[in-house]
């Protein structure tokens, strides 16, 4: 049978890579999206397991409202990023230093 | 290894490959692809933990929904790639390394001391009239009925920002003026125009 931390440990290694992405397509705002969304899917998973392992489906409607929250972000995030490229006619990072924080 | 644990290795294989696949590919429209692929291993190890109908729900929003999005977006914004990539080497040796002790520390706290067979037992099978999205609408139509309308509440704000944020202004719009067309006179309408008659004798 699969345990439980066998589930955990998957979850952490792909929130690592969702990490491990950020840090690694710093100048892509596009992949970076998708690496939020993986991270998001790594946290589900937590979720799903331990909801799964201790009989209790309150994990699983959390999962459900996660689900919402990230579909109206991707939603929001792509349409700043087609504002940004109708503005700057880029979407490099490097290019929205206006504010000079 | 039962046939649970070759079907859970074999998907968290597909899992692990298509997300590094995806955050190393250099072209955004095939990160989209490999992210579509980890999305579905995803669902699959969801459908193992019994969670049909979130599995089902990340394919159909998610799949369906959200990657299309992305990949609209990718197609539609010229994208220059030489200039995407030109730090990438940059940051990799970092992230690995906090990457890589992120992982041995979750390792360790997630261990099968902790989470394994013996302390947190697996739960028997449900039986075959067991209906995973009858649980869930019981539980979310009842105790989480509040959170359930604020989340459509949400989405509706979403559908309402995004349009307004890439909405065009009015100049480049082509729409009607009602007081205009009412007002209207003949006069702005035809204009009669005296064109000589040409000459009957040159036939």
């Amino acid at each position: 049978m699969v345990s439980l931390s066998d589930y955990l440990i998957l979850s952490a290694i792909i929130f690592c890579i969702g990490l491990v992405g950020i840090f690694v397509n710093r100048t892509n705002i596009i992949t970076l999206l998708m690496c939020v969304e993986l991270i998001l899917v790594a946290v589900n998973t937590n979720f799903i397991a331990f909801s799964h392992f201790l009989g209790n489906e309150a994990g699983q409607i959390f999962v459900f409202f996660i689900l919402t929250v990230a579909a109206a972000e991707v939603a929001i995030g792509l349409a700043i990023l087609t504002l940004l490229f109708r503005n700057k006619g880029s979407i490099n990072v490097d290019v929205t230093n206006s504010l000079k924080g | 290894m039962t046939f649970d644990q070759i079907l859970f290795y074999v998907f968290s294989f597909w899992f692990i490959a298509s997300s590094l696949a995806m955050i190393f590919s250099r072209n955004a429209a095939k990160s989209v692809l490999f992210l579509i692929l980890s999305f579905f291993s995803a669902a699959s190890i969801w459908i193992l933990l019994e969670a049909e109908f979130l599995a089902i729900t990340l394919i159909l929003v998610y799949v369906g929904a959200v990657m299309v999005l992305f990949l609209f977006v990718i197609k539609m914004l010229n994208i220059d790639k030489s200039t995407l990539r030109a730090k990438f080497a940059g940051y990799l040796p970092l992230g690995l390394i906090v990457a890589a002790i992120i992982i041995a520390e979750m390792t360790l706290v997630l261990g099968g001391n902790q989470f394994g067979l013996d302390v947190v037992a697996a739960p028997a099978r449900h039986a075959a009239d067991y209906s995973n999205i009858t649980v869930l609408a019981m539980q979310l139509y009842t105790d989480y009925v509040y959170p359930f309308e604020l989340a459509a509440v949400l989405l509706l704000i979403a559908i309402i920002a995004a349009i307004t944020l890439v909405h065009r202004n009015e100049a480049s719009r082509k729409k009607q003026s009602i007081a205009e067309q009412v007002n209207v006179q003949a006069k702005d309408r035809v204009r009669l125009v005296s064109i000589a008659t040409p000459n009957k004798e040159a036939k």
